[in-house]
């Protein structure tokens, strides 16, 4: 089925807080479906860029169109995980089921088999705050599959997690996008980049710098900000 | 020395005059309780979670009104409730509503405004979330209340505790009638002066160990919620 939120078309977002000036004039498009890392040095907006995309901020100028929905029309089809999980005061269960109550009245097993997707069936009646930081985020990727988005935006959610989280996220992402939803990947990990990546958005001082497929990104950057962002050094 | 055993003794022998001021005591307080955790939780909640102008200075009057004076409010309480007063055709000066009235008034900003912390604190805390997630209205509200239940209880509990301790208040709109609205701390007031220390004191040792449970019960709701990661 085809994904209702492409195109993604974001036109000269501009956002200043403070003195600073976040994002100048930020201007995308994205229309293939699959997976699109987001990458740059710290500081360079990424994260802003995918909050704006989300509506968790106004942009002070520009536009953002999803398919042909606003930021607002898109938020039921949109999922968001964040680098640092933030779960309730509840069960691992708990958490899945007040997502989407209709579904745990429904179709209880729908919840369980997404437990066991990220594998924590076995944790299913401990409190989610006990849970390890990669279980915690392993649940906080369930929770966000379980809305069923069209739009996945992960926003450095393997980092500091250990190997085995972060494989398990990275399989359940791939899958994810293989089912057809659009994918938006913060990462700061090379690797990661490549193992994930159909394309490549390198941000750099609050601009979208370059946009490639991952291969020609990381075999033949373009712009001298990606050389040297790919070469490590220091950008900010 | 003796007044403490026979103090003791009352308390023992289960005093039908003791026990009838604790009950009354405890049915006042708890129904103003009932009351006041009615009002003040959806007041708190809404002040944390909702924007709108002014509402800081609604924040900062509910802060302010944590430290009434008792005999404050229950001065107010009279004026309002005496036969001249505008609510005097009740009827219902000298009762024990008037004194659950008090206790409203006195305890509501507690709960009120200890509730608006909590569920304020959890609001930064989720607010994301809950956006991505689509979580907006009364299920977001409905969801702090319950993800702050602990919180909330020791906030309740703290209400408690002001409610049944409280005398200014409920001397003024109560009158410390015997068998109609006297209750512990009126009664401990009333005995003192008459020196009659035995009753005063069974009287005061209840109400210490009616503090020193709620107190209790505090802590373990805190340490179980710590525990369980639920705090």
């Amino acid at each position: 089925m085809p994904n209702s939120l492409l195109p993604i078309r974001i036109n000269n977002l501009c956002l200043t807080i403070g003195e600073r000036t976040l994002l100048r004039g930020v201007n995308l498009v994205i229309t293939e479906p699959g997976i699109s890392v987001i990458m740059g040095p710290n500081g360079a907006g990424k994260s802003l860029l995918l909050r704006c995309l989300h509506g968790l901020v106004t942009p002070d100028q520009g536009t953002i169109e999803l398919g042909l929905k606003s930021v607002i029309q898109s938020r039921d089809d949109q999922a968001m995980v964040f680098q640092h999980p933030i779960l309730m005061r509840r069960t691992a269960l708990q958490n899945l089921a007040f997502v989407v109550p209709e579904l745990n009245k429904t179709k209880p097993n729908v919840i369980l088999e997404a437990l066991e997707s990220v594998n924590l069936l076995n944790r299913a009646h401990q409190p989610a705050r006990m849970l390890s930081g990669g279980e915690q985020q392993r649940l906080a990727l369930a929770r966000a599959l379980l809305t069923k988005p069209e739009l996945l935006l992960l926003d450095e959610a393997t980092a500091s997690l250990d190997p085995a989280s972060v494989v398990m996220i990275e399989t359940l992402v791939k899958a994810q996008s293989a089912n057809g939803t659009k994918v938006i990947f913060i990462s700061h990990d090379q690797a990661q980049a490549r193992r994930l990546a159909d394309e490549v958005i390198f941000v750099s001082k609050g601009e979208v710098a370059e946009q490639s497929p991952a291969d020609i990104f990381f075999s033949r950057p373009r712009t001298p900000a990606a050389k040297a962002y790919l070469a490590g050094e220091i950008l900010i | 020395m003796d007044a403490l055993t026979e103090a003791f003794g009352l308390i023992v022998s289960l005093d039908a005059d003791l026990f009838e001021i604790l009950w009354l005591s405890i049915r006042v307080s708890l129904i103003a309780l009932a009351i006041s955790a009615t009002i003040g939780l959806p007041l708190g909640t809404y002040l944390a979670i909702s924007q709108f102008p002014g509402r800081r200075f609604c924040v900062l009057v509910l802060n302010s009104l944590m430290g009434m004076p008792p005999v404050v409010v229950g001065l107010m309480v009279y004026l309002m409730l005496s036969r001249s007063g505008p609510l005097g055709w009740l009827g219902l000066l000298y009762t024990p509503t008037a004194m659950i009235i008090a206790q409203v008034i006195l305890i509501t900003p507690i709960i009120a405004a200890l509730c608006h912390q909590v569920i304020e604190n959890l609001h930064q805390e989720y607010r994301d979330t809950f956006y991505s997630m689509g979580i907006r209205g009364h299920r977001a509200v409905a969801a702090y209340l319950v993800d702050a239940r602990y919180a909330l209880t020791t906030c309740i509990l703290a209400g408690f505790g002001r409610a049944i301790a409280e005398v200014g208040a409920v001397i003024i709109v109560g009158g410390n009638i015997d068998h109609l609205t006297r209750v512990m701390t009126t009664a401990i007031a009333l005995e003192t002066s008459k020196g009659n220390l035995e009753l005063a004191l069974g009287l005061g040792t209840i109400l210490l160990a009616l503090s020193l449970i709620v107190n209790a019960l505090v802590i373990s709701v805190r340490e179980y919620a710590a525990k369980h990661q639920y705090a």
